[in-house]
């Protein structure tokens, strides 16, 4: 079952992240767009099989919602014509391709060097496995918020320093689309 | 067949080359961008697999700040491209390449 919906949903990811860079029938960034909020809500899918629920529904809610009507709000605004198709740097394409390949299958060879042999250990540390029990029983979400406010170990000055970066940028978009500067 | 850690990295690593090859190949500063949001959501894949295999929530909360970071680079960076074609009419990088204005 599990074994399954990941298949449809790396599938499905993997596919449309693909239409979004290449796709035969369209160059349309409304199209790149549209696929692009497939691939989020299949890697929120993948979120939800490795139990990570409430990072599952921010990913919807932050990328399929929020990020990606922001690009097709751009899209729209700059009114992209076609443009006259250019031709494509054929040799660039090809060394593009080839270079990515690479990357590619050298880190696909030291997955399988790593993981290749021995099945899996889980043999998780003590202290971790505890952990692990916690998030099973309190339920992922309530775990998360423990592991971010805590008040030893917590996150709350990074919490607190990214609402700043938070208003940085809403200034700073304020300031960019000004009609004129200065 | 139960999907473990190494399948979980495999995907996110196809859909980091995926973007990668985007940011390389495509000419369009828009689709340039969403395959830069590609390779921060195949990032989050990996973070999340490994919390999860490893009972370690850590992942999780860096995973919490990247999608909170990454918010902000996008309302930045379409802002920015936004301005951009107010000044030049294009966002073909081609047409881009002088630092000039």
């Amino acid at each position: 079952m599990e074994g399954t919906l990941f298949n449809i949903f790396a599938g499905l990811a993997v596919l449309s992240a693909l239409l979004v860079v290449a796709n035969p029938l369209s160059r349309n960034p409304v199209t790149s767009a549209l696929f692009l909020v497939t691939t989020m809500i299949s890697i929120s899918g993948l979120f939800v099989l490795l139990g990570a629920y409430f990072l599952a529904a921010v990913q919807i809610l932050v990328y399929a919602g929020a990020v990606m009507v922001l690009f097709l709000f751009v899209v729209m605004l700059l009114d992209l014509r076609e443009a006259a198709r250019r031709k494509l740097n054929l040799v660039s394409l090809a060394m593009g391709i080839l270079a990515v390949g690479a990357l590619f299958l050298v880190y696909k060879s030291s997955l399988e060097s790593t993981y290749g042999e021995a099945p899996q250990q889980h043999e998780v540390a003590e202290e971790d496995q505890t952990e692990a029990k916690l998030v099973k029983a309190v339920g992922s979400t309530r775990a998360l918020g423990q592991a971010l406010f805590s008040k030893d170990k917590g996150f709350l000055l990074p919490f607190e320093i990214v609402s700043v970066l938070l208003l940085v940028a809403m200034v700073g978009v304020i300031l960019l689309s000004r009609k004129e500067p200065g | 067949m139960e999907p473990t850690l190494s399948h979980y990295l495999l995907v996110s690593g196809a859909l980091f080359a995926i973007g990668l090859l985007g940011v390389i190949v495509r000419r369009n500063l828009l689709i340039i961008y969403m395959s830069l949001e590609l390779m921060l959501n195949a990032a989050n894949v990996a973070l999340v697999a490994m919390s999860r295999f490893n009972g370690n929530l850590d992942g999780q909360v860096m995973v919490f700040f990247i999608i909170t970071v990454a918010a902000a680079e996008v309302s930045v960076g379409l802002a920015l491209i936004v301005a951009l074609y107010r000044k030049r009419q294009t966002t073909d990088v081609a047409d881009l390449a002088t630092m000039k204005l």
